[in-house]
């Protein structure tokens, strides 16, 4: 019945955070319909952990409208927050208890019976490959498993809608690789799923629409797909010259390419075509120190509407 | 408007009951670190300052206030032991969980509000000073210095004493940027309060400045009240201007709790 409703299940018009002075989202506008998988991208700063913060019922927005579920945030809360599952930047683990501990008091957090709660333990000590550290407490556990720990956690109430602010940061390649299996399977399900990261293969692999915040605002919105083809090219030819002659080449190279960045290290080219345009840098008798032809990636995309510059 | 989703969330059983019941659920687990010490101290205090510095007293005034060294300073010693337990459950506790393991924001995750978490944390801080009169008194009972059935009295005073000496605590611990304070209160508040409110001589031994500090701060009222209740001699008018005293210390602390905790974890 409910995977037919066509209601989104967030809808953000206008939003805003401020802290004092500053304002961290300065007027939003998404919706996440049920059953995506939906990606807040952006800089430290962006304003993505307000927004995410905001959408779970745990800080109040001082600006626009926000209606999560169908029911407003601000004033019905508790009932929103029973059917969400978050996975917050930190892990906000009890290290005094147990694995076992950790996910049974967060069950009666949700007033879920003992017995229910006890059968869930079971099959997310799967899910999350902890079986074996049941009985460990939680200060003896590597981040990678706090972190999956963590995962498992926001699963006790088995939530409609999953927050995941940035659910990766910090894994190793294989632990990671096992929580997008999980993320897969969860939306196979029928989960929703809200996500920030900071890796965009991450954003690729598993966002199917994806918003660039920056400054807090939405500098960018669309699939993955979709936002390489808008804001990119189809390839990317990367050229490393000498370090003195990087300029002047580059500005001899800027006719071939759709757009050029003259990096300290790299002249990047945006091209439809990147072998034909090495082709034509070569016939220019301008060649290389080295050179790679590879396809745009959200990196690119992110880069560019964001900007190169540390943030902090 | 329509309602997304599938059945509503069950909410039957107060948020707040399951915010308390998480501090028992720890307790229950972490229990034997804290008995040791909290059977430990009373024992050692009653046998060197009881028995032992109180022979030495009894020998040269015959008694205290009309009743035998051990006898005045087990109460006393109850109500200071309190005071230092709820000060220290309501410091480095209240910040791990906001600042270290971050635990409150993995409450406030869940259908639990800010309010929930101040109700269930006070709660808490009451059974906690139960428990810790209750092995006091039965540590007082084994040393045979209680010496009337009121002395029972002393366990809802521990609890009133818990949330009064808690709340105001729990908003310092919640607020403050670092743990740094905490020595300090430590040093210049719970020290002096232990030594000057009447836990170990009667306040009237005292020079006058101090006599008022004493009455004006927290712990000698409940010095008071818990002499009160094991020797089972009751002083009406004391009694009310100690409980008077507690009760709006409580409903003080209570308002500055819930503000300080809905300033840091809602914002």
């Amino acid at each position: 019945m409910s995977t037919a409703n066509p209601t989104p299940l967030v809808i953000a018009r206008g939003l805003e955070k401020a802290f004092g002075d500053f304002l961290a989202v300065a007027g939003v506008d998404f919706q996440i319909d049920r059953g995506e998988s939906f990606g807040f991208l952006g800089p430290n700063g962006a304003g993505k952990t307000s927004t995410m913060r905001m959408i779970a019922a745990m800080s109040p927005n001082t600006g626009g409208s926000l209606e999560v579920l169908g029911r407003n945030p601000a004033t019905d809360g508790a009932a929103i927050r029973a059917r969400l599952g978050v996975v917050p930047q930190e892990d906000t683990l009890d290290a005094e208890l147990t694995v076992t501990d950790n996910l049974f008091v967060y069950g009666r957090y949700f007033d879920l019976p003992k017995a229910t709660i006890r059968r869930r333990i079971t099959e997310l000590l799967d899910f999350a490959q902890l079986a074996d550290r049941a009985d460990a407490k939680v200060d003896a556990l590597s981040g990678g498993m706090k972190r999956r720990l963590t995962i498992a956690r926001s699963l006790i109430s088995e939530p409609e809608l999953l927050i995941l602010d940035e659910p990766t940061t910090g894994l190793d390649p294989q632990a990671r690789h096992l929580l997008w299996d999980r993320l897969y399977r969860l939306k196979s399900q029928g989960v929703t799923q809200i996500i920030t990261t900071h890796y965009m293969d991450e954003a690729e692999q598993l966002c199917d629409r994806l918003v660039v915040m920056d400054k807090g605002r939405i500098v960018a919105e669309g699939s993955p797909r979709s936002l390489i083809a808008e804001h990119s090219t189809r390839e990317v030819l990367e050229l490393r010259y000498g370090h003195d002659e990087q300029a002047s080449h580059g500005a001899q190279l800027a006719d071939l390419a759709e757009r050029i960045e003259v990096l300290p290290e790299r002249v990047l080219l945006y091209v439809h075509d990147g072998d034909a345009a090495l082709a034509e840098v070569h016939r220019r008798g301008l060649q290389p120190e080295g050179a790679l032809v590879r396809r745009s990636t959200l990196e690119d995309v992110f880069l560019r509407l964001t900007g190169r510059t540390l943030v902090d | 408007m329509t309602e997304v989703g599938v059945a509503p969330a069950r909410l039957g059983w107060p948020c707040w009951r399951r915010a308390w019941w998480v501090h028992l659920f720890l307790y229950r687990r972490l229990w034997r670190g804290s008995l040791s010490t909290s059977l430990l101290f009373p024992v050692l205090y009653l046998a060197a300052l009881g028995v032992g510095l109180g022979s030495l007293v009894n020998h040269h005034t015959g008694s205290v206030d009309g009743v035998s060294y051990l006898d005045f300073l087990a109460p006393g010693l109850l109500a200071a032991t309190v005071f230092q337990v709820i000060i220290g459950e309501s410091s480095y506790p209240v910040m791990a969980r906001v600042r270290w393991d971050k635990t409150y924001f993995a409450m406030l995750a869940s259908p639990l509000s800010v309010s929930d978490l101040v109700i269930g944390h006070l709660l808490w801080l009451a059974v906690r000073a139960g428990i810790v009169a209750a092995t006091f008194l039965a540590v007082m009972a084994a040393f045979g210095t209680v010496a009337s059935p009121f002395a029972l009295g002393c366990l809802p005073l521990a609890m009133l004493c818990g949330v009064a000496y808690g709340a105001p605590m729990s908003a310092y611990a919640i607020t403050t940027e670092s743990e740094q304070g905490f020595p300090m209160i430590y040093r210049f508040v719970v020290i002096p309060l232990f030594l000057f409110s009447g836990t170990f001589y009667p306040i009237s031994q005292l020079p006058r400045a101090l006599q008022f500090v004493a009455q004006v701060t927290p712990l000698s009222h409940a010095v008071s009240l818990s002499r009160m209740c094991t020797l089972g001699i009751f002083h009406p008018v004391q009694a009310l201007i100690d409980l008077g005293y507690l009760t709006v210390l409580l409903v003080v602390g209570v308002v500055a709790a819930h503000r300080a905790f809905t300033k840091r974890l809602w914002r």
